[in-house]
């Protein structure tokens, strides 16, 4: 399910509106993962502290973000884009990627919760479509 | 036998204290149309499902958004053996409706949307545990939505 432009647009569009909060959105989504998706944690066994608002959870969620922000810049192309970060997820950490879902749906409803308004339905299939790329790109090098 | 913590009784029955079934069921079930179109296969006696305002103030749709809600709440006012609670319901589904069960699955559709609604009314009292929660029980209503398929 490839993004049309109407769906870049509108991630682009939802993007500008929230990437001022992205730090916020990526620790909270990540925090809501370890407790909704508890065998998630199995990745973050050297954490000491895997609660919200914790130091590893505040500093990975931010780096996730990063990613996520590459990703925006990248639309045109995710599998170039995303490559160095497909090695790395293919080759040291191994995460299974079906996490990537999961992940992708802890994001949407911490969006859905800190920008209720912007995050309509319209907004969301296209960043359903886009964080689906997103993680067809990063499972590229697996295998 | 699902077992519940005290914790997640009162969250389960906390949210559905707190939402309006009508609104919530309309958005949650337009919602699944418009981000998971291929759902719309069931459905073709809705008339008009053409783009998101269409689906968005489709009457038939709020209808069905209620009809879901309520079977909810079946499965909320007997927390305790949903399995039986939803015999009659799973087999509508399997035999009658011919859904593909996959389409109960929490992580997408129309279960997935309702979290996505719920969360936008709740705001920051939908916690990660709350989440939690709901899931749960929304997963126990999908296992037995399921039972009765082949």
């Amino acid at each position: 399910m490839s993004l049309t432009d109407k769906d870049k647009a509108a991630v682009k569009a939802l993007w500008a509106k929230i990437s001022k909060g992205a730090d916020a959105i990526g620790a909270e989504a990540l925090a809501r993962m370890l407790v909704v998706y508890p065998q998630t944690k199995t990745y973050f066994s050297h954490w000491p502290d895997m609660s919200a608002g914790s130091g590893p959870v505040t500093k990975h969620g931010k780096k996730i973000m990063g990613g996520v922000a590459l990703a925006v810049a990248k639309m045109d192309d995710l599998s170039g884009g995303l490559l160095e970060l497909s090695e790395l997820h293919a080759f040291q950490l191994r995460v299974d990627p079906a996490n990537f879902k999961i992940l992708a749906q802890c994001l949407q409803v911490v969006i859905a919760i800190m920008f209720p308004n912007d995050f309509t339905p319209e907004a969301h299939v296209a960043l359903d479509k886009f964080l689906s790329n997103v993680a067809l790109a990063l499972s590229e090098k697996y295998r | 036998m699902v077992k519940w913590s005290d914790f997640e009784r009162a969250a389960i029955q906390d949210i559905f204290s707190k939402i309006d079934y009508d609104v919530v069921g309309r958005a949650a079930f337009s919602r699944c149309l418009i981000v998971y179109p291929w759902t719309q296969r069931y459905f073709g006696s809705f008339g008009n499902l053409y783009n998101a305002a269409a689906i968005t103030s489709n009457p038939k749709v709020a209808a069905h958004g209620k009809v879901i809600m309520a079977g909810l709440e079946k499965a909320l006012k007997n927390m305790d053996d949903i399995k039986t609670t939803y015999k009659d319901l799973s087999v509508l589904h399997s035999e009658k409706l011919q859904v593909d069960p996959d389409n109960f699955n929490v992580k997408l559709f129309s279960f997935y949307c309702l979290t996505i609604v719920v969360a936008g009314q709740m705001g920051a009292a939908f916690t990660p545990e709350v989440q939690g929660a709901f899931q749960k029980f929304l997963a126990v209503v999908v296992a037995s939505l399921r039972k009765q398929y082949y």
